[in-house]
């Protein structure tokens, strides 16, 4: 464990049920999260990424495990006497109180002075552009609005960690990428630490200094945006980030500059992993699919023939399906299709290099 | 069928509008047959006879003016303002507690709990009048107005807390979690989130209980000494003086009744909405 980290659980387990099948909905979690960054917790429903967020809120006490923020050790402690605060996924605004009053409540609940609270809700009004606003209800605003009053409120009093639960999945897909783009820049302004869920992976590798996946309870891998899509250390993280090609083989040679994988007789080097292999292991190659070029200009490290049989437009990309050897590839590539329909370049080669062929455990 | 001017699509349109005028009208009858004997009694209040009949002999307010100037009947107000104000305390105050038991905690023996709560008003005011008159005698207690006041709240309670956890299941578990998390202890919660939003439903059922207390007899007549309820001095009177007097305060009665009854319900609005 660092010294500094403000957020750190160490072997947190939360079980439901009883008896003879106990459900894990969090297990074994350890994770630790440095003052000041954007850390999300990505996974699908179910995955345990919410009741992690509500442990360390203290809506939840673990079974078995600790919490500490800040060095401190919180476990048992209720959420009011945590420096946490959190932004609900329906703003849990309160209905009989104003715009003004819901902002100022956590200073209200302190006992701060009304001058200065005053004060603090305009300096807040004015940060998240809702001067405007200060004396309407919540039932009188936008999605948007209510967010923003939110975000507000749980940021007044400056608490050491602020947590969000997949805040953008009520809003318009229209305003998504708008109020996702404040978000990032809201955290690198106060350069508060910010943990983040969510189950939309676009959200996450934009967002995030780094991410923990999650499913079934555990944590898969944590890393940064590029770690998690460049070099996953599972097959559930290669296959729940961006869509790749998988390909089975065992190995043939290892080597310290790539590892030679067999897959039905054809030999493709691979790039070296970071587990162990030894020759006759079965494995499970990963290619992204943007990694692989139709009719190569320069040679490159793996090479095969293959015949194109579907193609896909998507405007600013296109798709390919091509029958080879080792199985049906996709691919994606920028710019305009090399061709109109299938049948009039029936073979193609196609290319990758050693440093985009991952390797997993099969 | 949508209905245009409403939008609502449960309200079904006029297009047969004979159908609809025949529904009109036999709505008209019933509600006229069941409201006609009170209506009568308000204009016979008002009635310059002496004996509470027609022919109408002109307009007046002596009724009135006589009520008000009786003393047994100031006094028997008096006592059933007494009794139904205690008694609504008493039901708002465990109707309170008694609702919060229900929504928050799973207990042996809940759902007899649930229905032993509602009994007082399931059950014939006569039997909840003897079983209390023989219990008090058994433990020794006098008849007077805190018997009174102790049957009221039987009936109160139930009453007080139907609105109260209504209101309780709509609350957003959320909006708890939101204050817990910005850093109010339990006692901050309940007071600055929880009551605001159950509040009316306390005060509506509370104005329920209140009504229910000041116009109750049956039990009443089981449970009180020698002190009257004003429902109780009049049910006295009639037996032996009809009077227009009687009439008179029987509409400032029904008056009152019927605001508390609408203000009650204007507050309770948001939950229906």
């Amino acid at each position: 464990m660092q010294e500094n980290s403000v957020v750190y659980l160490d072997q947190v387990s939360k079980v439901y049920g009883s008896g003879a099948s106990p459900v894990y909905a969090v297990k074994n979690v350890t994770l630790e999260v440095q003052p000041g960054e954007f850390f999300s917790l990505l996974g699908s429903s179910g995955s345990g990424k919410t009741t992690t967020l509500r442990l360390i809120a203290g809506f939840e006490m673990p079974d078995a495990g600790q919490v500490r923020i800040a060095g401190e050790v919180v476990t048992t402690q209720p959420p009011h006497q945590r420096d946490v605060h959190t932004v609900f996924q329906n703003y849990a605004l309160f209905p009989h109180l104003t715009v003004s009053q819901n902002i100022a409540y956590p200073l209200a609940i302190a006992k701060v002075s009304k001058v200065e609270i005053a004060a603090r809700i305009q300096e807040s009004l004015r940060m998240f552009q809702i001067e405007q606003l200060g004396d309407r209800r919540p039932s009188q605003l936008s999605g948007g609005q209510q967010q923003r009053v939110a975000l507000a409120r749980a940021l007044i009093n400056r608490p050491k960690v602020l947590l969000l639960d997949e805040p953008l999945s009520a809003l318009d897909a229209k305003i998504r990428e708008e109020v996702r783009q404040e978000l990032r820049d809201l955290q690198r302004q106060t350069n508060l630490t910010f943990i983040y869920v969510t189950h939309d992976q676009e959200e996450a590798l934009s967002l995030s200094d780094r991410i923990a996946v999650m499913h079934n309870g555990q944590i898969e891998q944590i890393g940064t945006p590029q770690d998690i899509y460049q070099a996953p250390t599972s097959l559930f993280v290669a296959q729940f980030i961006g869509k790749a090609n998988f390909l089975s083989g065992s190995v043939a040679r290892v080597l310290s500059e790539f590892i030679q994988i067999d897959i039905d007789g054809n030999l493709i080097q691979a790039q070296v992993p970071g587990f162990q292999v030894v020759a006759g292991d079965r494995v499970t190659v990963m290619i992204r699919p943007e990694h692989m070029q139709i009719n190569p200009c320069a040679t490159p490290d793996n090479q095969i023939v293959g015949k194109l049989n579907a193609m896909t437009y998507m405007g600013q990309l296109f798709e390919s399906s091509l029958e080879t050897p080792l199985g049906n590839l996709r691919v994606i590539q920028l710019g305009q299709p090399i061709a109109d329909s299938t049948s009039r370049y029936p073979a193609v080669t196609l290319g990758w290099q050693t440093k985009d062929c991952i390797l997993l455990p099969a | 069928m949508n209905n245009s001017v409403t939008g609502d699509p449960n309200i079904i349109s006029k297009t047969n509008s004979r159908q609809f005028g025949f529904l009109a009208l036999w709505t008209l009858l019933t509600f006229t047959f069941l409201n006609l004997p009170i209506a009568v009694l308000i204009f016979m209040s008002f009635n310059r006879s002496k004996i509470l009949a027609l022919p109408f002999k002109g307009f007046t307010l002596d009724w009135y003016n006589i009520a008000f100037k009786d003393a047994a009947l100031q006094i028997s107000l008096l006592n059933s303002l007494q009794v139904a104000s205690v008694a609504t305390l008493l039901s708002t105050f465990f109707g309170l507690f008694a609702s919060f038991a229900i929504y928050r905690y799973s207990f042996f023996g809940k759902n007899v709990f649930r229905i032993a709560l509602n009994l007082p008003i399931l059950l014939p005011g006569i039997v909840t009048g003897v079983a209390l008159l023989a219990y008090f005698s058994d433990l020794g207690f006098g008849l007077s107005l805190w018997t009174v006041i102790l049957g009221h709240a039987m009936f109160g309670l139930p009453v007080a807390l139907s609105p109260i956890l209504t209101r309780l299941t709509q609350f957003p578990r959320s909006l708890e979690e939101a204050a817990y998390d910005l850093g109010a202890k339990p006692a901050q919660v309940f007071t600055t989130v929880l009551f605001p939003y159950i509040r009316s439903a306390v005060i509506a059922g509370a104005l329920l209980a209140f009504t229910l207390s000041f116009d109750e007899v049956v039990v009443t007549i089981f449970l009180t000494g020698r002190d009257n309820t004003l429902p109780i001095e009049i049910w006295g009177r009639l037996r032996t003086n009809i009077t227009p007097e009687i009439a008179a305060i029987a509409t400032l009665i029904l008056a009152t009744s019927t605001i508390i009854v609408l203000f009650s319900q204007w507050l309770n609005r948001e939950s229906e909405a």
